[in-house]
Formats: structure tokens, sequence, C-alpha cells
């Protein structure tokens, strides 16, 4: 038998695969979110300093909600920016 | 018992002295109310995201204590909210998981994310998804080579936040 390994494609067949999304809070089992690691929060923010669509961020709804409270409590702290342009 | 953090941003244009006497009124003020400090952090000066008071940056500290009841909360936020020397402040209750972070933060459990960090996880993860329909073989195949270049530069990173 031909394995799959064997077998040359002339495109890469992973191509325009969905990859399945998971929220990384469940996933890692992370269970506090610290308002506190603008690194941390940046990941869920785009470049206008908005926070991202669960869609995009594929976090569940309970974490959804505790990365929102983290990110506007971050930028009461001016760790993160409520405006801006070019953030990333 | 109650667990409360209470993070201020101290104005960088006061003396040394007068910073780190800013930060004792409050521990103090928590001492005298029967709270028990758990953590003093200063996480010291930092860039703010945007001016505030026509200030660009700031001195952090964050202070996480215990105590019976929240009634010093009030008192704490209004003699804040009087002070000039503090920029800004965030009062939050701690639940038992931010605790928990707390405690293994200051053990040094949790690493920090940096952009390098992020690329490397990216690789990581890129050959065990693509090898996932195939054979085992090839996923190890594809994992093999992908840690040894990915490793080295995660120490260097790590340390390049720590300088900052």
């Amino acid at each position: 038998m031909a394995n799959r390994d064997d077998i040359k494609f002339l495109s890469n067949p992973n191509i325009g695969k969905q990859r399945k999304k998971y929220c990384r809070f469940r996933k890692f089992g992370i269970k506090h979110i610290d308002y506190k690691d603008p690194d941390f929060l940046a990941q869920f923010i785009n470049e206008q300093g908005k926070i991202l669509p669960r869609r995009i961020s594929g976090n569940s709804l309970k974490y959804q909600k505790k990365v929102a409270v983290a990110i506007k409590r971050s930028r009461h702290l001016a760790m993160l920016p409520y405006v801006t342009d070019l953030f990333k | 018992m109650r667990n409360y953090e209470v993070t201020f941003i101290v104005d960088p244009v006061l003396s040394s002295d007068e910073i780190k006497g800013t930060a004792q009124t409050y521990e103090d003020l928590v001492k005298d109310g029967g709270g028990k400090i758990v953590n003093m952090d200063e996480m010291g000066l930092r860039q703010l995201a945007y001016p505030i008071n026509r200030r660009s940056s700031g001195i952090y500290y964050s202070l996480e204590f215990e105590i019976e009841s929240g009634a010093i909360i009030s008192n704490l936020e209004l003699s804040m909210r009087r002070d000039e020397r503090i920029m800004r402040f965030l009062t939050v209750a701690l639940d038992k998981y931010g605790v928990k972070y707390n405690e293994d933060k200051r053990e040094g459990k949790i690493g920090k994310i940096t952009k390098k960090d992020k690329k490397d996880k990216k690789d990581g993860r890129k050959p065990s998804r693509s090898a996932a329909p195939t054979e085992a073989v090839a996923a190890s195949k594809a994992k093999a080579p992908a840690p040894v270049p990915t490793k080295p530069p995660v120490p260097p990173a790590v340390t390049k936040t720590e300088e900052e």
C-alpha cells in the first residue's frame, strides 16, 4: 500500500483546510486572567486596540467575558490603549 | 476572609523616597484597618499606553491583602482619590483562582509571553496538526526537527523581558 507520505502532491493538501478553533483557557486549564499582563491580553485585541470577537479568538463564552473584563481593567490602568493605530 | 488587590500608579516625577513613602502609606492604612498584607509588588516604571495628567510613564504598585470585611475599601479609595501623588488606581476582589494565580506568579511558575514565544508556539502547533491525519511516523518526523531550532531562542527572549 502506498503510504500517504509516499504520494507526492503538486500542492500542499493541507491548504484550505480549516483548523478547528478551541478555547485555550478550557484546553490548558487557565482559570484566572491577569489584567496586569498586557502582553498576554494583546493576543485578544486587534491593531486598533479593539477586543477580538469570539468567532476569531475561539474563546468559550465564559472566558471571553473574563478576557473582556481583564482588557477593560488593563485599559483603565493604561497598560493597554483605549484607541490606537498600528498597535502590533 | 476576603482577598483584595489594589493596583495604583504613582507619579514618576516624585523623588524615590516620596514614591516609596506613598506606597508605604497605603500599606499602613490596610494594616491599621486590620488587614494582612499578602504581597506588595513594585512593578516599577512603565510606559503608559496613553498619557494621564500629561505624564507618559508611571510607577506601578500592586498591593494584595487579606481582610475580614471590605469596609476599609471605600476609605482606601477615598484617600487615593484625594492623593495627588496617585495618578490611577484599581481595586479588585480576588476569587480563589486569583489568589492561586498570584501565589504561582510569585513562585515563578507563570512565564511571560513574548512575541518570539508566540511564534515558537505556532511553529510547534503546525507540525502536530498537519501530521494528525497522516501516520504517527510522519508526526514524529515532523516533530523531531521542530523543537531543536525553536528551543534556543526561548531563554534570551525570557531574559529580555526581565531586563525591560
